[in-house]
């Protein structure tokens, strides 16, 4: 039986990396009591997949990972339990199961959204500058950066993949990106990219990040329709 | 949340942040504010090393069950984060509060090998404790020092305010509660450690004075005051079911060394290896019962959530109801997908059975520590493994499947001659003999034996019967090493064995800190100064620092390492009784001359001097 979890991540944890939150989640579960499934082999380990791993330093409030279990119970039970083992700063959201043939969190995810605060005293501009600005960005017809992997380098134009990009009236900057292993964009390209064209010295951080939810995409016929990994 | 002591640019910057933040499972998170005592519980190395250290973990539990005591953990912090400290200031953090240090009581630092000695007072330079103990005022931490290397705790008797020789779970109460008492009732720091200078296992070094003669050896060492003991005696758990154990281990976020549940099965070893200082210091041998660990095994996983447990103990092939343990290990751990890391056994039927249960026969190894190449040489260091031991396990396991083996062996012990290095390589070479005498359609594997032979080089030390013995030189050990490199390439069956050695530098300072006295105290904090640190580690280790050190001090390290010493010269480490007496451990040097066995404690009574201790082995049945 297949089941997801979203967390949330914030605080001191936000500077412990994927690896070491698969680990934690493989004793967490132990602890919680957790009938999971194993792998075969000498050294089985626990059926687990992480939607998307989050960067060293990004808190969050929408991470998914999908586990399969040997037997569940009843599920607020479970969160509950499974609540009690976490340490300080990760958050269990909300579990749900999975239709059997569901695809994984991983092979689902779409698209992203970001919150961005800056920290103290380092906002680029005054608020409605970086609105205006943030509107031009936008208003681009194509934005292109330079993608260096380690065999070639190639100009890739990113705008298709900003779904939605707004600042609120606190200077904070929103944005929904396309994710996932098609095309995944991540909030700080954007943001440096951002900087490049407006002559501002780009500090990453300046970035306060958050990941808020991660989406999958049901449309059809290249129509996008993006809904939470929470509600599918 | 709790704030941490470094901010997010510094966490961000340095190589595993995850080091400094604390937050782990099952720490245990106190006020300091509420607690009349807060004590630091330091390890000097790096978070994942001292993480996997049980004993730290045994003492912070034992200290945060009472309810006037804080105690918080603390660790070196790694190079990059060094640098950073020392350029901004930064003073030290333990990491539950992640307030200063130099706030606590108590700073307890946890000595387990020599090569830590440095990153010693980079834990007291960072947290802005006065590196000298006779520097240190009323308002600083009481420095005080435990594990294996305070049997000889004089080159950092500057350093230390108190040394506490013995089992960390039998004093630390009174001295806890001795110290409230104090700090109730108020008094200088040295009325303090007045007091805790007569609470039996405690050493302050302060309180003692050592005279010299003029060849460099000692001629007295006597307390300075009255009112403190001749001797200090080690503290020794007499009844292991009657001290607490955590129940809930810390469960770190990044892989650590033991990433898993420790199962401390036994404490001391039975057999007396002639080199081992940990079987004659913990001696005597002190079984915990069955029910005991089946209990606390269940109860380490189920707080823990680890998926895997180990077995912790000197020689754990003694421990006499092993074969029932394991077999309850076997049957639960299976049963919830937990693995079960064997510690090195004897290889015989038993152990070959359970190896093959727990592990993939194909990749593991066969592990021999016959310590010497011939049975003279064995005989002479009471290392009870004979060549019919080694091959006929080594046949066995390959019957079995396994065709890999790795050997330990030590270079430089007392009385080697060329016989005895060469010797090393033939028995490797008739190990891999048994292995192709079996009819080629049924080896294992490829049907290739890979064997692995590495020698560490023998530091005498204290508290053992070579407590007197000269070290090699670097020299000789390079010399011994090329002889045995020479003799391994013209073994016939020399394609199928490789051959390791040690950094010899490191043992030579290792000897020297092993065996050393008060006149290292200058070398150490010179070598510091100079920039020595994280010696244990061979990126960092600068032996031209460290002979810059000796030298600028006008210290000859010869003298502490190379030097055979008279059985009648007063030893740095002679007013600690550590169980074992003189006397034993003089006739085990002679007996090691004459090549002559003495049996384990199992076998026959030595009379080593632990009967004294009402407990354990000696009173067996
Ligand atoms: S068996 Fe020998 S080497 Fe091993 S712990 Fe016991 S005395 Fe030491
Ligand atoms: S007194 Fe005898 S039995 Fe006890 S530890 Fe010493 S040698 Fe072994």
């Amino acid at each position: 039986m297949k089941l997801r979890i979203r967390f949330g991540k914030h605080g001191v944890v936000k500077f412990i990396g994927h690896l070491d939150m698969m680990r934690y989640f493989q004793k967490a579960f132990r602890r919680a009591g957790f009938d999971m499934a194993y792998s075969k082999g000498f050294h089985p380990h626990q059926l687990i997949t992480f939607a998307s791993p989050l960067g060293v330093g990004l808190e969050s409030s929408g991470e998914y990972m999908d586990i399969e279990v040997v037997s569940a119970g009843d599920l607020d039970e479970m969160k509950a339990a499974l609540a009690a083992q976490m340490a300080e700063g990760v958050e269990i959201l909300s579990i749900h199961a999975l239709d059997e043939n569901a695809g994984n969190a991983m092979s689902l995810v779409a698209g992203a959204d970001y919150k961005i605060a800056f920290r103290e005293d380092m906002m680029p501009m005054p608020v409605s500058d970086l609105k205006a600005a943030m509107a031009d960005f936008m208003a681009r017809p194509e934005i292109q950066v330079l993608k260096k992997t380690k065999k070639s380098e190639r100009i890739v134009d990113i705008r298709p993949l900003i779904y939605d990009l707004s600042v609120t009236d606190q200077g904070e900057i929103l944005m929904q990106v396309s994710a996932g292993s098609a095309a995944n964009l991540k909030p700080e390209l954007v943001l440096e990219t951002f900087c490049r064209l407006n002559d501002l010295p780009a500090d990453p951080y300046a970035w306060l990040i958050s990941r808020l939810d991660m989406y999958t995409d049901l449309g059809k016929d290249g129509e996008r329709r993006l809904v939470s990994l929470e509600k599918c | 949340m709790r704030k941490l002591a470094l901010s997010d640019k510094i966490l961000l910057q340095v190589e595993k942040p995850t080091r400094y933040l604390g937050n782990e499972i099952n720490a245990v998170y106190k006020d300091p504010d509420r607690y009349p005592v807060r004590f630091a519980m330091a390890f000097p190395d790096v978070y994942e090393i001292g993480m996997s250290y049980l004993g730290i973990q045994i003492i912070y539990d034992m200290l945060n069950r009472r309810e006037d005591v804080c105690c918080e953990r603390v660790y070196s912090p790694w190079m990059d984060l060094d640098r950073i400290m020392h350029k901004e200031n930064i003073p030290l953090f333990t990491l539950e509060s992640q307030r200063p240090v130099r706030e606590c009581d108590f700073l307890g630092i946890t000595l387990q090998y020599e090569m830590c000695y440095t990153n010693v007072l980079q834990l007291l330079d960072l947290s802005g404790i006065p590196m000298l103990a006779a520097d240190r005022k009323d308002g600083d931490p009481i420095v005080i020092g435990g594990g294996p290397c305070v049997y000889n705790p004089e080159p950092l008797a500057d350093f230390f305010d108190i040394f506490y020789i013995g089992e960390g779970e039998t004093v630390y109460d009174k001295l806890m509660d001795a110290y409230k008492a104090h700090k109730a009732a108020g008094g200088s720091r040295e009325a303090f450690l007045l007091k805790a200078a007569q609470i039996p296992g405690l050493y302050v070094p302060a309180f003692y004075d050592v005279t010299y003669h003029e060849d460099g050896t000692i001629a007295s060492f006597k307390p300075n005051r009255p009112d403190v003991p001749e001797r200090i005696e080690k503290q020794v758990v007499q009844d292991l079911a009657t001290v607490s154990y955590p129940e809930k281990p810390l469960v770190p976020f990044i892989k650590v060394t033991q990433d898993r549940v420790v199962l401390e099965i036994q404490r001391g070893c039975i057999r007396g290896c002639r080199f081992c200082q940990a079987g004659m210091v913990y001696r005597p041998n002190r079984e915990r019962d069955l029910d005991y660990l089946k209990a606390h095994a269940m109860a380490g996983l189920n707080a823990t959530g680890h998926d895997e447990i180990s077995l912790s103990s000197l020689s754990s092939s003694d421990y006499s109801r092993l074969e029932e343990l394991t077999e309850f290990l076997l049957e639960t751990c299976q049963a919830r997908q937990v693995n079960i890391s064997l510690p090195s056994l004897r290889i015989d039927a038993f152990s070959l059975d359970v190896m093959s249960k727990v592990q993939d026969v194909r990749k593991s190894s066969l592990t021999f520590a016959p310590e010497a190449g011939t049975q003279r040489m064995r005989n002479v260091i009471n290392k009870g493994l004979t060549e019919e031991d080694i091959l006929g396990g080594a046949a066995q396991a390959f019957a079995g499947g396994w065709n890999r083996v790795k050997l330990y062996f030590m270079l430089g012990l007392p009385t080697e001659t060329e016989e005895d290095v060469k010797g090393i390589a033939h028995l490797a070479d008739q190990i891999a003999r048994v292995f192709y005498s079996i009819p080629k359609s049924e080896r294992p594997g490829n049907g290739r034996v890979d064997i692995v032979a590495s020698t560490s080089f023998f530091v005498p030390k204290p508290f053992t019967p070579f407590q007197w013995t000269r070290q090699c030189t670097s020299e000789e050990f390079t010399a011994r090493q090329k002889v045995l490199s020479r003799e391994m390439k013209d073994m016939i069956n020399h394609k199928s064995l490789r051959y390791n050695w040690h950094e010899f530098d490191l043992t030579r300072l290792e000897g020297i800190f092993a065996r050393g006295d008060r006149r290292l105290g200058p070398v150490l904090l010179e070598a510091y100064r100079l920039g020595c640190i994280y010696d244990a580690w061979s990126e960092y280790f600068r032996y031209d620092l460290w002979l810059q050190a000796f030298e600028n001090c006008g210290v000859d390290g010869d003298f502490f390492v190379h030097r055979e010493r008279d059985l009648d010269e007063i030893l740095p480490w002679d007013f600690i009784d550590a169980g074992v007496t003189k006397d034993f451990l003089k006739r085990e040097y002679a007996r090691a001359k004459e090549g002559l066995v003495t049996p384990n404690c199992r076998q026959g009574c030595s009379g080593c001097g632990c009967r004294k201790y009402d407990g354990g082995v000696c009173y067996e049945a």
